[in-house]
C-alpha cells in the first residue's frame, strides 16, 4: 500500500469538499428554485463533465494554465503560482470535474422539499438564511451527504485528468489511482492489487452507503 | 456563532497550509523527471544516495517525450534523465536547462517474452519473422515511439530487418517503456522489443525469457542527465553522483552500457 499516494488522495478529495459543499449548496439551491435567463445553458455547461471524455478537459486545462501563454503566462507573471504539475492545479480540475457530481443531487434535494413548506416558513417572517438554515437544509440533507460522499469517491478514483494535468509526481500529484498504474508499471503485481482492492471496497461502501441514504430518506418523507 | 467562527478560521488555515505545504516541501526534496526505462537502476541509485548524503528524492517516471512537455510546460522539475540526447538538446534551446548535460550511460534493448511462450528469440529476429509467416504472431509490444526513445530505437530495429511493414498489424504501442514491457512480461502481448535493462527487473526473473538485441541495430540510446534551470543543491549533488563510480557499477549491473 503507498500510503502517501493515499494520503494525498485523501487530502485532495477533502480540500475538493471544502470548496464544492458551499458552491454546491448555494448553486443547487438557486437551480432548484429560481427561473433565469440561460438557466438552461448554466444547467448544460455544469453537467458538461459527465460526459466530456476527461483527456478533452485535460487537455484544455493543460492549454489554458501553460505558463508560456496566455492565461497561464499571466497567473505566473501576477501570482508566481502555476495550475499544472502541482497540488493547486489538481485541486482546480478536480473541482471542475466534480460540479456536476456536487450540485445535481443537490439540486434535486432542494427541489423535492415542498414549495408550501418554503412559502409556510417565509410567512412566519424567517429570513432567507434561516429559512436555508433551519428547515431547508434539515431537509436536503441526504441529497446534500450523498453528494458529498459521491465526490469524495469520484476525486480517489479519477485518473485521466490527473495523470494529464498533474503528472505523476510522488507527493505532490502521485494520487493512489496513478499509484496503482505506476505499480504496473513497475511489475509490483502484489502492491497494485492490494491498492486495487482496496480502491473497489471503498467503491462498494460508498455506493451501499448512497443507496442506504436516498432508501431512508424515501422512508421519512412517506 | 463561536462554532462557526471556529470551522471557518479551520478552514482557513487548512486552505493556507495546503497552498504552502508544495512550497515548504519544494524547498527539500527535488522532483527528477527520468525516464521509464532507468526505473530499477535508478532506485537504486538513489537508495545509495540517501545512505551516503541522507537526502531524499521524488522521481517521477514516463517516457521522455511526456517528460519533455512537462518540463516545457512548467514541471517542477530539477533533474531530467532523457532516455536519448535529442530531447535534451531541444530543452537546452528553449533555455529550459542549465547547460547541454552529460551522457552518463547507453541504453541498450532485448527481445522478451513471457516464460510460457513457444516464440524463438534470436538476434535477427527470424523467430518472428516465422511466428509471423505462419500466422502464430499475435501482438508485440514496444513503447510509442512517437514519443518514447526505446520505442524509436524498436521501429528502427524492425525496420533494418525488414518486418516494420508486415509487423505493423501486430504493434501495441505503450505509453513508455515499462508498459511496453509489462505488457510482454505479463503475457499480455507475446513478445515485445523492449529496453534490457528492464527485461533484467528482479521481480521479472523466472517470468520472463529475453535476448539482448545487437547494439548495432539502431542508433545509441544516450541518457543523457541535465539540470533544469531551478536545479537546486541536492539536484545538483546527485547530478554528480549518477557519474561517479559507485553508481557507474550499478547502472553497468543493470544492463547499461557506460560511455
Amino acid at each position: 500500500m503507498d500510503w502517501q499516494a493515499l494520503a494525498l488522495s485523501v487530502k485532495l478529495s477533502f480540500v475538493t469538499l471544502l470548496f464544492l459543499l458551499p458552491t454546491g449548496i448555494l448553486l443547487g439551491r438557486w437551480l432548484a428554485y429560481r427561473q433565469f435567463w440561460g438557466k438552461s445553458l448554466l444547467q448544460t455547461l455544469l453537467a458538461l463533465p459527465l460526459v466530456l471524455p476527461p483527456t478533452v478537459l485535460g487537455y484544455y486545462l493543460l492549454v489554458a494554465f501553460s505558463p508560456n501563454q496566455g492565461l497561464g503566462l499571466w497567473l505566473v507573471n501576477t501570482f508566481g503560482a502555476t495550475l499544472i504539475f502541482n497540488f493547486q492545479g489538481l485541486v482546480f480540475a478536480s473541482i471542475i470535474f466534480n460540479l456536476p457530481f456536487a450540485i445535481h443531487p443537490m439540486q434535486r434535494a432542494f427541489a423535492a422539499i415542498p414549495r408550501e413548506i418554503r412559502e409556510a416558513a417565509a410567512c412566519c417572517g424567517m429570513r432567507p438564511s434561516l429559512v436555508l438554515w433551519k428547515i431547508e437544509l434539515p431537509l436536503a440533507w441526504p441529497g446534500i451527504i450523498s453528494a458529498m460522499v459521491m465526490c469524495f469517491a469520484h476525486t480517489l478514483g479519477e485518473f485521466g485528468i490527473v495523470l494529464m494535468v498533474g503528472g505523476n509526481i510522488p507527493a505532490e500529484t502521485q494520487t493512489i489511482a496513478i499509484a496503482i498504474y505506476d505499480r504496473v508499471q513497475s511489475f509490483d503485481d502484489h502492491a497494485a492489487a492490494i491498492m486495487s482492492f482496496s480502491l473497489l471496497l471503498f467503491s462498494m461502501l460508498t455506493i451501499s452507503f448512497t443507496y442506504w441514504l436516498s432508501a431512508r430518506s424515501e422512508r421519512t418523507h412517506d | 456563532m463561536k462554532l462557526s467562527l471556529l470551522t471557518k478560521q479551520l478552514a482557513r488555515s487548512c486552505f493556507l497550509l495546503m497552498l504552502l505545504s508544495p512550497i515548504l516541501r519544494a524547498a527539500e526534496i527535488p522532483v527528477i523527471a527520468a525516464a521509464s526505462n532507468i526505473k530499477f537502476a535508478l532506485e537504486e541509485i538513489s537508495t545509495a544516495f540517501h545512505q551516503e548524503t541522507g537526502k531524499t528524492l521524488h522521481i517521477s517516471y514516463s517516457s521522455s517525450g511526456n517528460l519533455t512537455r512537462q518540463i516545457q510546460q512548467g514541471g517542477p522539475f530539477e533533474l531530467f534523465l532523457s532516455a536519448n540526447a535529442q530531447y535534451v538538446v531541444q530543452l537546452y534551446q528553449q533555455h529550459k536547462t542549465l547547460d547541454r548535460g552529460q551522457v552518463f550511460a547507453l541504453g541498450r534493448l532485448a527481445l522478451l517474452t513471457h516464460i510460457g511462450s513457444g516464440l524463438i528469440l534470436d538476434e535477427q529476429l527470424n523467430g518472428l519473422k516465422q511466428a509471423q509467416q505462419s500466422g502464430q504472431l499475435q501482438r508485440i509490444a514496444i513503447a510509442n515511439p512517437e514519443h518514447a526513445p526505446f520505442g524509436i530505437a524498436a521501429r528502427e530495429i524492425l525496420q533494418k530487418q525488414q518486418l516494420w511493414d508486415t509487423i505493423l498489424p501486430h504493434l501495441i504501442l505503450a505509453e513508455n517503456a515499462a508498459q511496453a514491457t509489462q505488457f510482454a512480461s505479463s503475457g499480455a502481448a507475446q513478445v515485445g522489443l523492449v529496453s534490457y535493462s528492464l527485461a533484467l527487473a528482479p521481480t521479472l526473473k523466472n517470468r520472463v525469457r529475453y535476448l539482448l538485441i545487437p547494439g548495432a541495430l539502431h542508433q545509441p540510446l544516450q541518457q543523457t542527465a541535465v539540470l533544469l534551470n531551478n536545479a537546486g543543491d541536492t539536484a545538483k549533488l546527485f547530478f554528480h553522483y549518477l557519474l561517479q563510480e559507485k553508481a557507474r557499477g550499478i547502472l553497468s549491473r543493470h544492463g547499461y552500457t557506460l560511455p
